[in-house]
């Protein structure tokens, strides 16, 4: 009961995210000891990985040689930095994401304009276009590469005609089609959430002055839709760096290396030539390139939240 | 415009010839939207079609539109046993679905309600672990699951998927109490409720959408997970991507068979994120927006 009434004191004074505890250490520890058992888990679980692969990538170590393991020093990091290969896969990836980023936010924004009005069926057509998100990513794939593309019996030349090999002809459009039809409606369900955040007055007011719709879209939505925008294609870039379902399903990275993508090459050094020291010194190489890119991206994401924490 | 607007007669013949065109206007916008929806629902729309189709109108071309349903595809899916793979599907998202919860809660609680010091590093810590990319934890995680005796085994993936959408989780849960009133929280404090009784009485009943919200989110993407599924797994503790992978080189008719299997697998998913569209934007941007 004594204990009760001090824990409760703690609370009182200030709103949630109050400043924190700076008192005694029993206090911290208190304030500590919800956090820690999910601190400890991430910590275990996703940093020692990545202290084993630093290790792993100083090996010389095929796992088609039992026995022969060796130190090897950076010759791994020599090996993947000249490699012609992980040079394409990083094109490839940067290439993959950054067109299906781009062309899912614009399509993405499109389709939330057309929602942002009432009328009738509305609530249907938007139960529609998030099914595509929602069907699991590799069944997804799957339906494009058979159903889709098959240049005899696929849908695309059952509408259109003719007799394309769509997956061998335009290998990485089709993987890039696939990943924007499913997240076109990822960024839809956000920008909507922003537009629909517009207060209507604003709106009223450029109106009644006279601002035409596109400059009422160009100078009043667009502006206030920015973070919204930011935060579709943050999170979008995320997920899609590490495509591997699509890659692996549709093209298996081919025809040659015209798909590989990181995420496939690592796989394939690992699973297929069983380069241990040779794919860890890559996935080094690619922690690194993310570090950089995330240390801007948290930059981004920082400012979007307190954005969000202001209103 | 101008001329309308110089026009001094019949305001109101002006007014109703506005709202007519506006009307119009207003009806093409309706119909390009329903035309979207239902483009982007098209390649779904064909995967269910199919699966009812006998084999040889699954690779008809032109396309067969209207034909009499038959349930062959599943029946063969089902011949072919795919119930484990569900099963262990359904296994590895549930049960990490609730480690998550059991673990995230408490630590979104230490990051808003009674912040620890450095709160905004412990948020921005797990965020980066969700941007590391899961291909450069693979061969360790590969090698120590195999040196454990644990590959194929259903409780790796439970710990992976875990891991992997605790991050979601924390930030998630983290802005749904931060919703909660802090007046909420002073008053039962004044009125002497201990920290236990609080979250019981106060804090769950407020933040109960927001933990099933959380859940459905991390369903989602434990369900659909591949990466380490099909290099971690085998025949015993496969999901059900897993059951799919046979499918991606084709082997003569089949596209019936795979449709059904598609279906089938992408259904508790779709079916929870219909029911839960509203939650579905809060979750998939971490509880940024609301």
């Amino acid at each position: 009961m004594s204990q009760t009434r001090t824990t409760g004191v703690v609370v009182t004074p200030r709103a949630p995210v109050a400043a924190p505890a700076r008192g005694r250490a029993d206090g911290r520890w208190a304030r500590r000891a919800p956090l820690l058992p999910a601190l400890v888990f991430a910590i275990v679980v996703t940093q020692i990985p990545f202290l084993v692969t630093l290790y792993l990538s100083t090996l010389d170590w095929n796992a088609l040689r039992p026995g022969e393991r060796s130190f090897a020093g950076l010759a791994n990091y020599a090996q993947v930095l000249t490699d012609g290969r992980l040079r394409a896969a990083l094109l490839n990836t940067v290439v993959l994401t950054a067109c299906a980023v781009v062309a899912s936010v614009l399509l993405g924004l499109g389709v939330a304009i057309l929602l942002d009005r009432r009328f009738p069926g509305r609530g249907v057509v938007r139960t529609l276009l998030i099914t595509p998100f929602l069907v699991m990513p590799m069944a997804a794939a799957l339906l494009w590469k058979h159903a889709i593309y098959n240049p005899a019996y696929g849908l695309i030349n059952g509408i259109v005609g003719g007799s394309t090999d769509w997956v061998s002809q335009y290998p990485m459009l089709s993987v890039v089609a696939t990943l924007v039809w499913q997240w076109t409606p990822f960024m839809m369900l956000i920008i909507l959430a922003g537009l629909q955040s517009q207060s209507t007055e604003i709106l009223e007011a450029a109106r009644v002055d006279g601002a035409g719709a596109w400059q009422i879209f160009s100078r009043v939505t667009l502006p206030h839709l920015r973070p919204y925008l930011e935060l579709g294609a943050l999170l979008g870039s995320i997920y899609l760096v590490q495509t591997f379902d699509a890659v692996f399903t549709i093209t298996q990275g081919g025809p040659g290396t015209a798909t590989t993508n990181l995420p496939y090459e690592i796989y394939l050094t690992t699973f297929r030539k069983f380069e241990y020291g040779e794919a860890a010194a890559a996935g080094v190489v690619v922690v690194i390139a993310t570090i950089v890119v995330a240390t801007f991206a948290l930059r981004v994401i920082s400012s979007l939240f307190r954005l969000e924490d202001a209103r | 415009m101008t001329a309308v607007r110089t026009d001094p007669k019949a305001p109101a013949a002006r007014q109703r010839r506005r709202a007519r065109r506006t009307d119009r206007a207003g009806a093409g916008w309706t119909a390009l939207a329903w035309l979207v929806g239902l483009l982007f629902f098209l390649p779904v729309l064909w995967m269910v079609l199919t699966g009812f189709k006998r084999e040889v109108d699954a690779a008809s071309n032109p396309p067969t539109w209207v034909f009499t349903p038959v349930l062959d595809g599943y029946r063969q899916v089902f011949d072919r046993d795919i119930t484990p793979y569900l099963l262990n599907s359904l296994m590895a998202s549930v049960v990490s679905t609730l480690f998550v919860l059991l673990l995230a809660t408490p630590a979104a609680y230490a990051l808003s309600i009674r912040p620890v010091a450095k709160w905004r590093d412990v948020l921005f810590f797990f965020i980066s672990t969700k941007m590391l990319p899961a291909v450069a934890a693979l061969l360790p995680i590969y090698l120590l699951v195999k040196e454990l005796g644990l590959l194929d085994n259903v409780w790796t993936m439970v710990v992976l998927y875990t891991a992997m959408n605790l991050p979601l989780a924390v930030w998630m849960m983290r802005s749904f109490l931060l919703e909660v009133p802090p007046a909420l929280i002073e008053a039962a404090a004044v009125d002497g409720a201990s920290v236990l009784v609080t979250i019981r009485r106060i804090l769950l009943p407020i933040v109960a959408p927001g933990l099933a919200a959380t859940a459905l989110i991390c369903f989602i993407f434990s369900w659909n997970e591949f990466f380490f599924a099909v290099n971690l797994t085998a025949t015993r503790a496969g999901t059900s991507p897993i059951f799919l992978v046979g499918f991606i080189t084709s082997e003569g008719l089949f596209l019936a068979r795979l449709c059904a299997a598609a279906t089938l697998v992408s259904l508790p998913v779709v079916l929870a994120g219909w029911i839960a569209q509203k939650q579905l934007v809060r979750g998939l941007s971490m509880g940024a927006v609301k």
